[in-house]
């Protein structure tokens, strides 16, 4: 088959993107040309300030270098710019390098064009010694000048001019910064941070120039430009003048192509413009009105638009919120939202001068929409996070201001102190990963999402509580180019670009029954998935479609195959269920005789109220089953993403202060959840009074008895982060406690994503939708608690199960070892 | 030292799973099977800690090992990036429904 062949013009961030997600997913599809009016493989642009500003070197910011090109089967046209489009016979005709006119063929075309800097409309723009600010050439020509010259001026205090002025100053330049406006960085920042940004930057030896309109630039007596002068008369000595007043969307060779512009190249949400062969990404391109000058968005852009490209035509690019932070060093500025003050937003200020502190954070609807933060920017990756998911913040609203870390230690995604963490501290507890190992990964190989972090550097990859970390030293090392996934849609895993939503609806609406099946109609890229996405698909089939689905056991992880768990040296921990924490003699007997018998290393009463036998071997587990069987006992299911136990207190059966007979009501839950499986485990407890000796605040339902009833609290967690439960609602009686409980953990058995905790799943959906559906509609709770009860019933004892195995030893066989 | 020893049926072996075979000559050995009914076998002994490799997750050609999450992959024993390692691979075979295995 003829390979279609596509054509790249612009060897930018954006394009090239494009094309490395293209290749992932349909490497053969395309002979692919490129065209890049830059002498340079792609870099990273943003990372020209560090350059100008001596912490970097251009070989370092290099993203693909020449090999990449070659090894990808890419046709390389370096220093050659495409100067027509002829559409009628598809076709690009190029300049090269050398001067030589190159026509190429297309079937479809990328566009990646990027912007071209703004230039005054002055007299002596075009002076030598005045220049812009955007690529490799302009941060030479700064960094000779700044070894020849004394005095430069950057016009417009931007991010951009801000970040050149800078670097011109620590190269010992003597640089004033002139402004049109009555503060700095006036898009991003309101009055007060500007005159704060202002302070702070004055104090590293800048000078600015506000109010100030620019009438013409001097030639000097070498033909270079020697000054500038300003509409009031005055003037200023200028050697090297900087222009970072704006970019506009390089839309010229689309324009003379009679594709579509409107203050950029106009694209649909795949990123096709007005002629169906042509794409368009990047700065260049112009989306529902918006062109983008930041490049997190413009990676959004490049993978819908590699998808469409490579004939798959899932996934819509929606536009984008973005955030920016100001990459000089020392001095912390973070945007992101709306902050103009726009109609009904209201306003929540910190100002400390003296701390150097100010933070305003924007409300609409009880959602934030925007955040400026100067001094202390430790909190944008998480308000950034609210912003985009688009949270309700109602119930912390009187502490938002003060951050995540005011919070408390309550399980919000783990912020706190990434950006002034020594590069030794370790930030993954898990794999041994400190700070300077990621900031150093981030840096060499150009990563930009958490994905690729965990890639390189396995930080985050295993229980993931120090994700908030991980996005947060993202976010101060690549700054407004890092881009959170939104929590509410970040993909399954690599397997899949659909996310956990995605998934379940799809479950849900085709009635898929099996993790293949599924993975078939999904059209998983890997053929069997991962260990990351079986088990989620696995749960999703077995909790939506009860007694239909097919479990299967090579898609659960061990400790839910083994019905045991696993530890670290690889034997086995067993822990009998004992309902409500209560047991007998009889089980005692039985627990001592297995334990002598299977010469079990360590006997642990656990957290848990049951009794735990340590380092048992594989091969033993069915015998000992059987063993516990005939003494009546199941499994416990310390190891599944499952019920695990109802604690209890004594309760009015024996204790003086006790209102209500706990026990009891314990053994009664801890039997209807019986063989439940959920998006990750379920605690419960349950206290006879309010003294709380089962300690229900902090489980999944905790239950409090009061003199006229109980108290419900749910979403409680004593893990890795505290979380403290909240008060859902009261009842009367053990009935209506099984009836509200159940139908709340009904909810998030079909709501939640996999290995999210009630905790987690709170946060998301928030307090108001639970009530929605589980108080507020009687028969929704009814309803809800009904599909619990029918999914649990004729549930098996996998212990009883596999010592009576009616399935000819094919439950067995897991457990034998063929000797050779 | 080239000969093949009979081990079971692959029917013995479930799909996408393991067994664990001992060999007294060279301790425990975890025999996959993936979803293509091709069959692998290395040292059931993750290069990371040690964790048992037959009571991974199984996929594609590649084996997650229970512990921590390591990926092994089985034609050759090495480690998927970025981690570093590798695990002792046996040569095996599959004829007339039976798994041989050289060790
Ligand atoms: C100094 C600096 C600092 C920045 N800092 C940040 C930051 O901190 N965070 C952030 O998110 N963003 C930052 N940005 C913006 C970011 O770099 C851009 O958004 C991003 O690079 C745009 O990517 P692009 O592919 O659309 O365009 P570009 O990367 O500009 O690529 C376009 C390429 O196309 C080439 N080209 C144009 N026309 C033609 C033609 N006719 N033929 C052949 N080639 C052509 C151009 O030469 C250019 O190489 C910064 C930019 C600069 C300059
Ligand atoms: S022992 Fe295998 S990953 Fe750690």
């Amino acid at each position: 088959m003829r390979k279609l062949k596509l054509v790249m013009v612009g060897n930018g961030m954006a394009g090239v993107r494009t094309l490395e997600e293209l290749q992932k997913i349909a490497p053969d599809l395309y002979d692919i040309t490129v065209f890049g009016a830059e002498p340079h493989p792609n870099y990273n642009r943003i990372l020209l300030s560090p350059v100008l500003a001596g912490e970097m070197t251009i070989q370092d910011i290099i993203l693909n270098d020449l090999q990449w090109y070659a090894d990808n089967d890419i046709n390389l046209h370096l220093g050659a710019r495409v100067g027509e489009i002829d559409r009628r016979n598809r076709s690009v005709i190029a300049t090269s390098a050398s001067g030589e006119t190159i026509t190429v063929d297309y079937d479809r075309l990328l566009l990646a064009t990027g912007s071209t800097p703004f230039v005054l409309p002055i007299p002596g723009n075009d002076l030598p010694g005045v220049i812009s600010y955007r690529d490799i050439k302009d941060t030479d020509e700064m960094i000779d000048a700044a070894a020849r010259y004394k005095h430069a001026v950057v016009i417009g205090a931007g991010l951009l001019g801000l970040e050149a002025a800078n670097g011109l100053a620590l190269r010992g330049m003597d640089v004033t910064v002139v402004h049109l406006s009555d503060w700095i960085m006036e898009r991003q920042l309101d009055r007060t941070a500007g005159k704060m940004l202002q302070a702070a930057l004055e104090a590293k030896g800048m000078k600015f120039k506000l109010n100030a309109h620019t009438a013409e630039l001097v030639k000097g007596e070498s033909g270079r430009v020697c000054a500038i002068r300003f509409k009031d008369g005055s003037s200023l000595p200028a050697d090297l003048v900087c222009m970072a007043a704006g970019i506009r969307p390089n839309v010229a060779l689309a324009e003379q192509a009679g594709i579509h512009c409107n203050r950029g190249i106009v694209v649909n949400d795949t990123l096709q413009t007005y002629d169906p062969r042509v794409y368009a990404v990047g700065e260049c391109a112009n989306h529902r009105g918006t062109a983008y000058g930041l490049v997190a968005p413009l990676f959004e852009q490049a993978k819908v638009c590699a998808n469409h490209l490579a004939e798959m035509g899932i996934g819509r690019y929606q536009g984008s919120v973005t955030s920016t932070k100001l990459k000089v060093t020392g001095i912390d500025v973070f945007s992101a939202g709306d902050f103009s003050g726009a109609e009904g937003t209201e306003d929540i200020v910190l100002h400390d001068p003296g701390l150097g502190i100010y933070k305003r954070i924007v409300l609409k609807d009880d959602k934030l929409v925007g955040a400026v933060l100067y001094g202390d920017t430790k909190d944008g990756a998480w308000y950034f996070q609210l912003l985009k998911d688009e949270q309700n913040i109602h119930d912390i609203r009187d502490h938002l201001v003060f951050g995540n870390a005011h919070l408390g230690d309550v399980g919000h995604k783990g912020n706190s102190v990434a950006a002034t963490m020594p590069d030794s501290a370790e930030v993954c507890g898990c794999n041994g990963v400190c700070k300077g190992t990621i900031v150093k990964a981030i840096k060499e190989h150009g990563l930009f999402s958490l994905e690729d972090v965990r890639k390189h550097t396995k930080a985050s990859s295993s229980c993931g509580s120090c994700t908030g970390l991980v996005e947060q030293i993202l976010a101060s090392t690549v700054g407004g180019a890092y881009q959170p996934a939104d929590s509410n849609n970040k993909a399954v895993c690599g397997c899949t670009d659909l996310s956990h939503g995605d998934v379940r609806k799809a479950i849900r609406d085709h009635k898929l029954l099996s993790v293949a099946d599924t993975q078939q109609y999904l059209r998983w890229k890997t053929p069997n998935g991962c260990a990351t996405c079986r088990p989620a698909l696995n749960y999703y089939c077995i909790s939506t479609w009860p007694h239909e689905a097919i479990d299967d056991p090579q898609s659960r992880f061990i400790n839910e195959r083994a019905h045991a768990n696993i530890q670290k040296d690889g034997t086995y921990s067993v822990v009998p269920r004992m309902w409500g924490g209560l047991t007998t003699p009889t089980e005692l007997r039985a627990i001592a005789d297995a334990a002598e018998k299977y010469k079990v290393p360590t006997v642990k009463v656990t957290g848990g109220q049951r009794i735990d036998l340590l380092g048992v071997q594989k091969e033993d587990l069915p015998a000992m089953w059987a063993d516990f069987a005939r003494a009546g006992m199941a499994s416990g299911h310390a190891y599944g993403k499952s019920l695990r136990t109802v604690k209890t207190c004594v309760g009015a059966e024996h204790c003086r202060f006790g209102t209500q007979r706990s026990m009891d009501l314990g053994v009664k839950l801890e039997k209807m959840l019986f063989g439940m499986w959920s998006p990750h485990k379920v605690k419960l407890a349950v206290s006879g009074c309010p003294r709380n000796c089962a300690e229900s605040g902090i489980k999944d339902i905790g239950v409090i008895g009061v003199d006229s009833g109980y108290e419900l609290y749910i979403g409680g967690n004593g893990g890795i982060k505290t979380e403290v439960a909240q008060f859902f609602c009261k009842v009367a009686d053990d009935e209506e406690v099984m009836e509200y409980g159940g139908a709340f953990i009904q909810l998030y058995r079909e709501e939640g994503f996999y290995l999210e905790r009630t905790c987690h799943y709170l946060e998301r959906v928030g307090m108001e939708h639970i009530k929605q559906h589980v108080l507020e509609n009687a028969e929704r709770r009814k309803e809800l608690h009904e599909k619990l009860l029918f999914a649990l019933q004729n549930y098996k004892d996998p212990w009883a199960e596999r010592f009576e195995d009616a399935s000819g030893g094919a439950l067995r066989r897991e457990f034998e070892i063929i000797k050779v | 030292m080239n000969d093949w020893t009979l081990i079971c049926a692959l029917a013995d072996v479930p799909v996408l799973g393991a067994r664990v075979v001992e060999s007294s000559l060279k301790g425990r050995i975890a025999l996959f099977r993936n979803s293509a009914d091709q069959v692998f076998a290395v040292h059931d002994k993750c290069p990371h800690k040690g964790g048992p490799l037959s009571q991974g997750i199984v996929h594609g050609s590649t084996v997650t090992c229970p512990l921590h999450s390591w990926k092994i992959q089985l034609e050759d024993g090495q480690v998927a990036a970025p981690d570093v390692g590798c695990v002792t691979p046996f040569p095996v075979k599959i004829e007339d429904g039976q798994v041989y295995m050289q060790l």
